[in-house]
């Protein structure tokens, strides 16, 4: 695999403080628990090569569009040109957008593999991960492979304005071919996942899964708390709280993940219904 | 009505015509040529200021009150129309209208985010923000359409799906997701018209059209300006700078290749002259409507290859 692959391997000393408990954890502690804090279970951001790892058969991933980059469309600039900020976010994270796909296997299965990048521009979504989606479905229904994507995401990228709102249309329209034609999409969420990613393919999907404490919405607690002008209240928009209200199937632990994934994977994929004698 | 601050030269205009016409009744004297030559004035005036507009300008006329709202144009378009009400699920979400009724002899379905013209209206139809329960109404009404051949014209005005509690709990995501997602199945036509503030997914979430229209001093974006200067310069007050950086006006969405048609509207915006500006829109939903009856594939593949070849190619 790739050279952000070895990177990830390296030993990294840097301390973080875990955002669920406080403790102060070295990042080689807490990849060893795949970002999950050890002591309260908060589940962390894990780099998405890691991810990508924690979810497949070893050695079966296969990138695929990860060359595709995005320009700046419409010449926007904040404190710095757009497309500074990408290449800026491309050298940081080695990834080329906010979302890497490709095949792979789970248990022996093929599926369709979309995994978020939290770290690139917040995860967010423009014309690269629409794209990406797209042709994804398309892959997966042309292979007839269950589709699986990791969601993690701010939302739109607001640095492509009308183009990044398009991307929800357009990879939604993949979807809709994709399961109106007997494929099956499971949509893995972690936290957080706001905004257009969670009005489309997050939500989407066929079987929706969590991770726990996962924050999950469309308007973001803050956009909401200055609307309302009130207190929102315990455990708002967490994965259980989805639960609850009947908007995900599960909340599954990160170290369950995987196999809950080639689970249904397997029985999905084993046998249409066979006659019931 | 409302005037905005860039109309002021006009104002002045029509306070003076008003004086002309009223001395012209008191005095009983002739001042025809001196109202014309105002009124030309007036003309003028506005047709100078309404082609120099800048994006802040046409975010303000695109959220006017004196606007034609979707019940304008509902009235104007379908003078039979029967409302349908409620997603059979939780409620009956004012935000978001639903109606049948005939244009000329063809029956349509008619959606679109029920923005108020005044306070009242407005605090009962939620400023046009939509919850769950209106996104699904209005997949209800889509499904009815597709099951009586009609076509369907949604119209776009709002500045969001609505942020509140209720609307999360019963999974505002969810329910745009859907739309979004099954408005490509509908094997009908849809027209898409944005006719004031087209407000990022809340609005999406019945815009997926075979066409997608924009009135020409509406506006179309991914976040409002002000969210935008918020998030980007912490600070709300630099809209005027985010309006022209997001690229939300008609004209810039057309040359993106993002819509497929402007309307026109009269001289002065459409809060000047509501009819003329709706009947304009009346044209450009026949034209439409009689393009997308001559499609020869599936309408649903026509929509899909339609959005998938959107730019930019990558």
């Amino acid at each position: 695999m790739s050279a952000e692959d070895n990177q990830s391997k390296s030993e990294k000393t840097d301390e973080i403080k875990c955002k669920g408990c406080g403790k102060v954890l070295s990042e080689k502690e807490l990849q060893e628990n795949t970002y999950v804090c050890p002591k309260c279970g908060f589940h962390a951001h894990q780099p998405v090569r890691d991810r990508i790892k924690s979810l497949t058969d070893r050695g079966t991933f296969t990138e695929m569009w990860g060359d595709l980059v995005s320009t700046d469309l419409i010449g926007f600039s904040d404190s710095i040109p757009y497309a500074e900020r990408i290449e800026k976010y491309r050298q940081k994270t080695g990834e080329n957008d906010a979302i890497v796909t490709g095949k792979a296997s789970i248990h022996g299965n093929d599926v369709a593999l979309g995994v978020m990048n939290f770290r690139f521009i917040g995860g967010s979504m423009g014309v690269v991960v629409g794209e990406k989606v797209l042709r994804l479905a398309e892959f997966a229904g042309e292979n007839k492979m269950p589709m699986i994507i990791l969601s993690q995401s701010g939302g739109a990228r607001m640095q492509e304005s009308v183009f990044a709102l398009m991307q929800l249309a357009r990879l939604s329209g993949a979807i809709k071919r994709f399961q109106d034609d007997g494929g099956l999409f499971i949509s893995a969420i972690a936290h957080p996942c706001t905004g257009g990613v969670s009005a489309s393919f997050a939500m989407q999907g066929d079987i929706i899964i969590s991770e726990p404490g996962a924050l999950i919405g469309f308007a973001g607690p803050r956009v909401i708390k200055d609307t309302i002008k009130q207190r929102l209240p315990k455990g708002f928009q967490k994965a259980e709280f989805l639960l609850d209200k009947g908007f995900v199937d599960k909340v599954v632990h990160r170290e369950n993940l995987k196999w809950i994934l080639g689970k249904l994977v397997s029985m999905f994929v084993s046998t249409p219904m066979k006659e019931v004698n | 009505m409302v005037h905005l601050e860039f109309e002021m030269p006009v104002v002045e205009l029509e306070s003076r015509l008003e004086d002309f016409r009223k001395q012209a009744i008191s005095r009983s004297v002739d001042l025809s040529s001196s109202i014309s030559a105002v009124r030309m004035e007036i003309e003028q005036k506005l047709d100078e200021i309404y082609s120099n507009l800048t994006p802040y300008q046409i975010v303000q006329v695109a959220r006017h009150s004196s606007r034609p709202k979707t019940i304008d144009f509902v009235r104007f378009l379908t003078p039979d129309y029967i409302t349908l009400h409620g997603d059979r699920r939780f409620g009956d979400d004012k935000a978001m209208w639903t109606s049948v009724g005939t244009m000329d002899g063809q029956t349509i379905f008619l959606i679109g985010q029920s923005r108020g013209r005044n306070a009242k209206e407005n605090s009962n139809n939620n400023f046009g923000m939509a919850s769950p329960e209106g996104y699904r109404k209005a997949m209800r009404v889509m499904e009815l359409a597709e099951k009586y051949k009609a076509p369907v014209i949604t119209m776009l005005d709002t500045p969001g799906a609505y942020p509140g509690i209720g609307a999360e709990e019963r999974g505002q995501a969810e329910a745009i997701a859907t739309n979004i997602r099954d408005m490509f199945g509908i094997k009908v036509p849809i027209v898409t018209i944005i006719i004031g503030e087209g407000g990022s997914g809340g609005a999406l979430g019945i815009g997926v059209g075979d066409r997608v229209l924009m009135l020409r001093n509406s506006m179309y974006s991914v976040i409002s300006p002000e969210g935008c200067a918020s998030i980007l310069f912490r600070d709300g007050t630099r809209f005027r700078e985010t309006s022209s950086m997001l690229k939300l006006t008609a004209t810039d969405l057309l040359e993106l290749g993002l819509i497929d048609e402007i309307i026109d509207e009269p001289i002065g915006g459409a809060h000047r002259s509501p009819i003329k500006a709706m009947e304009l829109v009346k044209k450009a939903i026949k034209k439409n409507l009689l393009e997308l009856s001559n499609i020869s594939d599936s309408i649903t593949e026509h929509r899909y290859q339609k959005y998938k070849n959107l730019p930019p190619k990558l």
